[in-house]
């Protein structure tokens, strides 16, 4: 064989056989010396890169011709070692460590984890009804931040770019919302053990009641845009087939699970947080394909809106009542307030400790540099995320940080799933199952 | 639980009266019948459908509203066959493990979270097994699912799972040494400047344990 000195096709001898290094532009002499090899079945590297916005994946496939005899995932390169930090730090801070996991869906990492926590700490019914509601409210806000981005991406990744836009947009008057309310439009840290960080700002509710308005009114753009539509139906129906079987011997939850028929939800069948006091259906499926999980994160969205409504509700009535226990030896930070540049002390509360009470300011001092202690043992709280079961798996030796933190990431499991959906299909349609499976990288490497 | 160095800081000049202070996870004892709500359905029907259950499980340990069962690594593949089979807990959620360099000779627990979806229960089963043979049997071939969390648990862990297809790191590079997440792997890190004082790593920050 000709070597060539063709700088975007390299190739060179190994004992696996012929490896072509392809980095872009001019494809013609791969094609041509492909081509001599007489050989069909070809080991493609996809990867490791970032396909839109899931993080770092890396697929190898084996092909034959267009079609997948084999495929392996390789994960890991956004491992950050979250677990193992949040050994190190207090209680409290494991918040702000775990909201970065799965970071299209932070509001459900915290809820896990400071649900989790409350078990421990046996305080699970003093929660107080605000704050519940208020998780509830934000979690459905992120469900449908979340589904933007993966019908969104996931459109955009076949080819449709105009959904990427509109879902954006939706996005966009989400993380609107989590600013107002907590500051920071990504990575939170608003969900605290015993509650949630501060009350919603004045004036929030009617502001939540527009946007909620406005989300209604722009969703009808991508369903326009998508359902029913030729192209979207060809390329997306019947493709990454899995029954209920498959789901359940590999751990598969989410609408991937609901797909296949099952109206598996954890807010209806082990509600938390309240979720039994919300009328919402569990939408589902029995298509088992990319096409039945993009219309269930559709029907979703309304859920989620149907949700909203009832916490918006429930927030006037409840207005003034506390967002985090009474219990002041675990109640930290709740003197926090919304300030021009962002989420910082309250200036009432730093006037009471540095000026009139020394021991505000002793307990105070105390539970900010040594945190709580929370009684020795372990426990397993899950919620349903926007891509299934997060779970977490929280043990504590008694002390003031917790001795193993680990999720059970429902990108993690899912993505297994990506070998049974693609072998034996084509090569495009790899791109629609992993996106219908929307794993997000941030939570599968953790 | 072994508290000691309660008073009198040494080396950090840490007052408070927490400097040094060294805990251990506690080891709960098991639990005596009733166990209540489902768990007591649950513990019959693996009893009838196991004879070989007061073998294999050490023992029942029902806290916080969560029933556990501790069994025998030798046990462990038939236990899941028949909860998976028989009990119908379909979907196994991974596996977790926990070093506790304290508990001699069960240093290494791996800990299993299913989800029967027919019965909606959840049931914990709890394997320890020595760091000197930290070889569990994989439960792969019981829920498929479990390739991942498995490869996850070794690498973090070095918990060796006999039987499973191809038990490789994962989220670490391939040659990496050591497994981070066992409790005498350093968390390491560097000091940090800030506003002209110095942080140091949090693994050596005067801590409160």
């Amino acid at each position: 064989m000709t070597t060539f000195s063709d700088p975007y096709a390299s190739s060179r001898e190994t004992t696996e056989g012929t490896v072509f290094s392809v980095t872009g532009g001019d494809w013609d002499s791969l094609v041509t010396e492909i081509g001599a090899t007489k050989e069909e079945r070809v080991v493609v590297n996809m990867g490791p890169q970032h396909p839109s916005t899931h993080g770092v994946l890396r697929l190898v496939l084996e092909l034959e011709g267009e079609t997948v005899t084999e495929l392996r995932c390789g994960v890991g390169y956004l491992h950050t070692g979250i677990e193992k930090n949040a050994e190190y730090r207090s209680w409290t801070q494991g918040v702000t460590f775990v909201t970065r996991m799965d970071y299209l869906a932070p509001l459900f990492n915290e809820t896990a984890y400071c649900l989790g926590v409350e078990k421990l700490l046996g305080i699970t019914n003093d929660v107080p009804e605000r704050a519940s509601v208020i998780r509830v409210m934000m979690m459905e806000f992120n469900r449908i931040s979340s589904h933007m981005v993966a019908l969104g991406t996931g459109a955009l990744e076949l080819g449709a770019l105009s959904p990427m836009i509109f879902c954006f947009r939706e996005r966009e008057k989400v993380l609107d919302v989590f600013e107002l309310i907590a500051g920071l439009r990504m990575n939170l840290a608003y969900v605290r053990p015993g509650g949630v960080a501060q009350d919603l700002p004045a004036g929030a509710l009617p502001k939540l009641r527009e946007t909620v308005k406005e989300l209604r009114r722009d969703f009808k753009d991508n369903d326009k845009l998508l359902i029913g539509n030729t192209i979207w139906m060809k390329r997306t129906e019947g493709i990454g087939y899995l029954d209920l079987a498959g789901c359940t011997t590999l751990g598969i939850t989410g609408p991937v699970l609901r797909s296949t028929g099952m109206p598996w939800d954890l807010r209806k069948l082990q509600p938390y947080s309240g979720y039994e006091n919300y009328n919402f259906d569990v939408v589902t499926a029995d298509t088992c394909d990319v096409y039945g999980r993009f219309l269930i994160r559709m029907n979703e969205l309304e859920q989620s809106l149907r949700i909203i409504e009832q916490c918006i509700d429930k927030l006037e009535k409840l207005e003034g009542a506390p967002v985090m226990v009474a219990d002041k030896k675990i109640a930290w930070p709740a003197q926090l307030a919304l300030g021009g540049d962002g989420l910082g002390n309250s200036l009432d509360h730093i006037r009471e400790i540095m000026g009139t009470s020394m021991e505000s300011l002793i307990h105070h001092f105390k539970l900010v540099t040594e945190g709580f202690r929370v009684p020795a043992g372990q426990v397993y709280s899950a919620v349903e995320s926007p891509r299934g079961e997060m779970g977490v798996h929280l043990v504590s030796d008694g002390g003031t940080k917790p001795y193993r933190v680990h999720f059970r990431e429902p990108s993690f499991n899912n993505l297994q799933a990506t070998a049974a959906m693609c072998e034996g299909s084509l090569i495009a349609d790899i791109i629609g199952a992993v996106a219908s499976i929307d794993p997000v990288m941030g939570g599968v490497d953790r | 639980m072994s508290d000691h160095g309660m008073f009198g800081a040494k080396g950090s000049g840490d007052t408070s009266g927490y400097g040094g202070l060294v805990r251990s996870a506690a080891s709960t004892g098991s639990s005596e019948r009733p166990y209540g709500g489902y768990f007591d359905d649950v513990a019959d029907d693996l009893e009838r459908a196991y004879p070989d259950f007061a073998d294999a499980i050490e023992r029942v340990v029902v806290d916080r509203g969560e029933l556990t069962l501790h069994v025998k690594r030798e046990k462990l593949v038939e236990v899941a066959k028949i909860l998976r089979d028989k009990l119908l807990f379909e979907m196994c959620l991974g596996v977790s493990g926990v070093h506790y360099p304290a508990d001699v000779n069960r240093e290494l627990h791996a800990v299993y979270p299913l989800l029967s979806m027919t019965h909606n229960r959840r049931v914990r089963i709890e394997v320890s097994i020595p760091d000197s043979d930290p070889h569990l049997p994989s439960l792969v071939e019981v829920w498929a699912g479990n390739n991942w969390n498995e490869r996850e648990t070794f690498d973090m862990f070095g918990i060796i799972f006999d039987g499973h297809p191809g038990l490789t790191r994962i989220l670490m590079p391939d040659d990496w040494r050591g497994h981070p997440q066992r409790k005498d792997y350093p968390l390491g890190g560097i000091p940090v400047e800030y506003k002209g004082a110095t942080v140091p790593p949090p693994n050596e920050r005067r801590s409160y344990r």
